[in-house]
């Protein structure tokens, strides 16, 4: 859908347009924002204001209104985050506010779009067209898809320079350099003349923000502009926003479902549920005291980096409405545990002092403590004695790749490194690093998906990389694999019940159908379906329910150890703390063995026992959970740490940014020595030299530093 | 089929009778059903052509000698004052069960080579793409007059087997070129990673897994296929390697003599052109119809 958008872009803005040229990189609206500070924000009329907005999408079972009837207003200067869940409508009302939605399927049916004094809506294509990349400037999600790869990147910036601003090629290019420095790209000169695929997933995503600035905009809008990025690119591309907003005075709108990213650089939020916005107010106040029961949970479904692990993660019970039939009244109340008789009415997004709006009849008893504090449960103590199901032993994995054409050689992949840890039975182990990181290559070597280089993984004291293949096939029943991808982990074609029941039959689990459907009604209701499910396909589930038939299909074959890669990472923030609870009952109620997989600092803290961070195929630091995240002392964890963002502003404005510099390194051409010098705040010469061995350096708590 | 779709309404399900699938596909696939009763009209008069068609197809009538259509010969006759009318209800004979069934079992076959490949992948995979350009190399005629003439002839209910395998054996290649690349991205998909960590066998895999994922070009090419393997057969038949005069069949009727006569004589072409035309059509518009009434995702 992004990149669609993008093409479309690209094709409009082919059309040379010959506009007066105003070439100066200087803020034009700098001194609106100085003003807007002045006036403590109350006086200033709004740049965009978006009234009552209505977009319907025609499909093949009828008309959904992805949008209906949202408010909401951003003053000059101001950075507003747009927060929802899939499917909230956030990304379609930015789209509708670039009248960039997809035709004929999309159209605006209802409301207003004020930018800057003028209605959009009643503008003509030719005069919107000239408004986008000129004043108003998107950015989005994919880097990768979203740069056409057979043009120059500086034809790609150069050309809204040229159609906008009708500027010769020579003042183009230049202007086009000095928006690549500005964006952090060093040797801007002689990277315009590349391609996209010669820049990484960060650096294309920088380049998309010269490409916005170029016209110096009044308006950025950024969908999700780092969801596809690691942590720590993910803060450099963050603070560089943030960073040129400020100084350029440009008004950011920045479209997230990531609730830290919101904490730390918006002034106002705006939450949408089902297609309306349900609560909006700064930033501050929003978070400290949220107004409405949806923000309430969302705030407390996700795990938090600054916290002690609770016991079970409080959840918004249910999924998201479907908005070719939405309920009646309040669209939250099915899910909402306030829920009274008044909700059937529906409740206007209405002023609540303080610049606050809330869409809620009890937001008056909301705000007088209704909702109460978060229940602190604590967890329960692992119980038993300690012993090690899963050794692995010196564990790497090497894959061959062929670089250059025909005559071009191979280049060998160090994917994992001399990896070497032990999970003890129905304890969880937290893997987590960056994306290319050997993490999943581990999960996969274990599971025997992918043969190892060398080492040895200790099943049980069994070694799993030199068993027979027959005998790999009887342990497959104690060795269960969970994946990240609920849309593309179930076969398209299989039903429910088929996908759960196949290996109980092909392992003669159960001897007749009725068995079979019976035992398979049990796994549904154990992760917490309905039995009649087994007769539905995957596409007629939501992401969260697929998950759980995943879940289901594991457990299938009564294992011992699941391998969980990233089993939440593709879900929604309010699904993912069901699924997470989920994962932590059936360890307690079944004395399962994880190895968790992931990404998100937050998510592994809560979930696991004991911690192992990756960098490039090698083990980094390893520590019991709590002392991990208490001190880290691998200066990689610290910065890990440091980069991710926690949903709270308070703590946000007191943390300073320590982003980490530089690009991930190539797997291909890893540094010498320790593969993190390259990026290490605390490097020196010895450690470009020698491979930090991974030490013990407190009890039970191991580092490969030599600096530690 | 139908009763999959009832959990969504569980509320109707006392009363809920689940329809016979036909009427399902008929009142949900219109243009299928359409297609799929052209086919069925096609394979009756084929098979009671004895019964059906006005004239024997053979008997050569001097006095009706290039006659234009008229209501003694709708259609008119071809240079040997054969009525085309009966010629071609009596080549549906052929061109159904040569069309179709060669090009079921080149695209079956195939289909099969292309999934093995793709799920092997590495060696096993080089060895059978190599083999597989090998056979791309050779004309599609030329290879199947190889086949025909190392098998010769070998009548089974008056079809000719060895023709079917001559004009199957050049579709293999060319179907499983297409199925391995559709093959090898669902191979990297999670569900058949996770069928693999689960310990299924690999024809377990390919069979219940893969290949299902794949129906979609499967069909496509199929009724594609039904078309050349007619007009290929035509060919075979024309350099006398496959139906010989003066058995009626469409490609035949359009080769040969026809084309001395089109000025004179345009029906002799038009209609059995008309004819395949048709055939080719009603397999499309079925094999689409097809296509998406086996994809769950495209039913709900």
């Amino acid at each position: 859908m992004p990149s669609q958008v993008t093409y479309k872009l690209y094709g409009l803005l082919q059309r040379p347009r010959v506009m007066q040229a105003s070439t100066s990189l200087s803020p034009t609206n700098v001194s609106e924002r100085e003003a807007f500070a002045e006036a403590g924000g109350a006086a200033i009329a709004p740049l965009v204001a978006v009234d009552g907005l209505e977009v319907a999408f025609a499909t093949a079972r009828g008309q959904v209104k992805a949008v209906d009837g949202v408010t909401w207003a951003v003053r000059p200067g101001e950075t507003m985050a747009l927060v929802g869940e899939s499917g909230s409508g956030k990304s379609v009302s930015a789209l509708a506010l670039m009248r960039l939605l997809g035709r004929p399927a999309g159209r605006i049916v209802g409301g207003r779009i004020t930018f800057d004094g003028r209605d959009l809506l009643s503008l003509s294509e030719s005069e919107m067209r000239a408004l986008r990349g000129r004043a108003l400037a998107m950015i989005f999600q994919e880097p990768m898809t979203s740069l056409n790869p057979i043009l120059s990147i500086g034809l790609q910036i150069m050309e809204p320079l040229r159609v906008h601003l009708g500027m010769n090629e020579a003042a183009a290019r230049s202007r086009a350099a000095e928006l690549l420095r500005l964006v952090g790209i060093p040797d801007a000169e002689r990277r315009l003349d590349q391609f996209p695929h010669q820049f990484s997933g960060g650096m294309r995503q920088r380049v998309m923000i010269a490409i916005g600035l170029a016209c110096d905009p009044k308006l950025l809008i950024a969908d999700e502009p780092t969801t596809a990025l690691d942590v720590t690119i993910q803060a450099q591309i963050l603070e560089l926003m943030k960073d040129l907003s400020r100084r350029l005075g440009i008004t950011l709108i920045l479209i997230t479902h990531n609730l830290g990213i919101v904490a730390r650089y918006a002034d106002r939020v705006a939450v949408m549920y089902a297609g309306r916005v349900v609560e909006e107010g700064p930033a501050g106040a929003l978070f400290a005291a949220p107004r409405h029961p949806y923000t309430i949970g969302l705030l407390r479904s996700v795990p938090r980096l600054d916290q002690p692990r609770r016991g079970r993660l409080a959840t918004i019970e249910g999924a998201p409405p479907n908005l070719l039939a939405p309920p009646e009244g309040c669209r939250f109340a099915p899910r909402c545990p306030y829920r009274i008789a008044a909700c059937a009415i529906d409740p206007p997004l209405r002023e609540i002092g303080d610049d606050r709006r809330s869409a809620c009849h009890r937001v008056a008893e909301i705000a007088n403590g209704l909702a109460g504090d978060a229940d602190a449960a604590t967890l329960p103590a692992a119980v038993g004695v300690a012993r090690p199901l899963l050794e692995i032993r010196g564990l790497t994995k090497h894959f061959r790749v062929k670089v250059g054409g025909i005559v071009g050689g191979s280049a060998m992949v160090r994917a994992v490194q001399d990896v070497s840890f032990s999970i003890d039975a129905g304890r969880t182990l937290g893997l987590v690093g960056e994306s290319g990181c050997g993490k999943t290559t581990v999960g996969r070597t274990i599971l025997r998906l992918e043969d190892a280089t060398a080492g040895q993984v200790l099943f049980e004291g069994e070694d799993l990389v030199t068993v027979s293949r027959s005998r790999m096939n009887r342990l497959r029943t104690d060795i269960q694999v969970i994946f990240q991808d609920p849309y593309s982990s179930l076969n398209p074609r299989m039903t429910v019940g088929t996908i759960v029941a196949e290996p109980l039959r092909v392992y003669g689990k159960v001897r007749s159908r009725e068995e079979a459907r019976a035992r398979t009604a049990t796994l549904l209701e154990q992760v917490g379906l309905l039995p009649d499910m087994a007769e539905r396909y995957p596409h007629q589930l939501s992401g969260g329910q697929r998950q759980r038939v995943g879940i289901a299909r594991a457990l299938a074959m009564e294992p011992k150890f699941i391998v969980c890669d990233e089993p939440v990472s593709a879900l929604d923030v309010s699904i993912q703390g069901q699924i997470i609870n989920l994962l932590d009952e059936l360890q307690q109620r079944l004395g399962l063995t994880y190895l968790f997989i992931a990404h998100d600092l937050a998510v592994v803290r809560h979930i696991s026992h004991r911690i192992v961070v990756m960098y490039l195929g090698r083990i980094m630091e390893m520590a019991e959970r709590d002392a991990l995240y208490e001190k880290p002392f691998h200066p990689y964890t610290r910065a890990l740490l440091d980069a991710a963002p926690i949903p709270d502003p308070v703590v946000e404005r007191g943390r300073a940014s320590r982003a980490l510099t530089g690009e991930l390194p190539s797997p291909l051409a890893p540094p010498s020595g320790c593969v993190f010098h390259t990026r290490c705040p605390l490097a020196t010469a010895e450690c470009k030299a020698t491979i930090p061995p991974l030490r013990e350096v407190a009890p039970g708590r191991f580092a490969a530093c030599i600096k530690v | 089929m139908t009763d999959l779709a009832s959990p969504a309404r569980p509320a109707a399900r006392p009363a809920y009778r689940p329809r016979s699938r036909v009427v399902t596909f008929v009142t949900m696939q219109p243009l299928g059903t359409a297609g799929l009763a052209i086919i069925l009209l096609m394979a009756f008069a084929g098979i009671f052509a004895e019964w059906v068609s006005p004239y024997d197809p053979v008997i050569n009538d001097f006095v009706a000698m290039l006659s234009p259509p008229s209501l003694e010969h709708p259609l008119g006759t071809d240079a040997f004052g054969r009525d085309i009318l009966s010629r071609l209800i009596y080549g549906a004979r052929t061109a159904l069960a040569i069309g179709f069934i060669s090009s079921f079992v080149g695209c079956t076959l195939g289909a099969a080579v292309g999934i093995a490949s793709a799920y092997f992948g590495g060696r096993t995979d080089l060895l059978i793409q190599r083999f597989l350009e090998i056979l791309l190399s050779f004309p599609i005629i030329v290879l199947a007059l190889v086949v025909v003439a190392i098998l010769g002839r070998n009548l089974v209910l008056g079809i000719d087997v060895n023709l079917i395998c001559a004009i199957a054996v050049p579709i293999v290649p060319r179907v499983a070129r297409v199925i391995r690349s559709s093959a090898l991205s669902i191979r990297e998909m999670p569900y058949i990673d996770a069928a693999r960590a689960a310990g299924y066998s690999a024809p377990r895999i390919i069979f219940r897994h893969m290949a299902p994922n794949v129906s979609a070009p499967y069909l496509i090419m199929l009724t594609a296929y039904v078309a050349q393997a007619i007009l290929l057969e035509a060919s075979l038949s024309f350099l006398g390697l496959g139906v010989s005069e003066p058995l009626p069949a469409w490609g035949l009727m359009l080769s040969g003599s026809s084309s001395d006569f089109y000025r004179e004589a345009p029906w002799m072409i038009l209609f059995p052109g008309l004819a395949i035309s048709l055939a080719v059509f009603a397999f499309n518009l079925f094999g689409d119809s097809l296509r998406d009434w086996l994809d769950p995702r495209l039913k709900t």
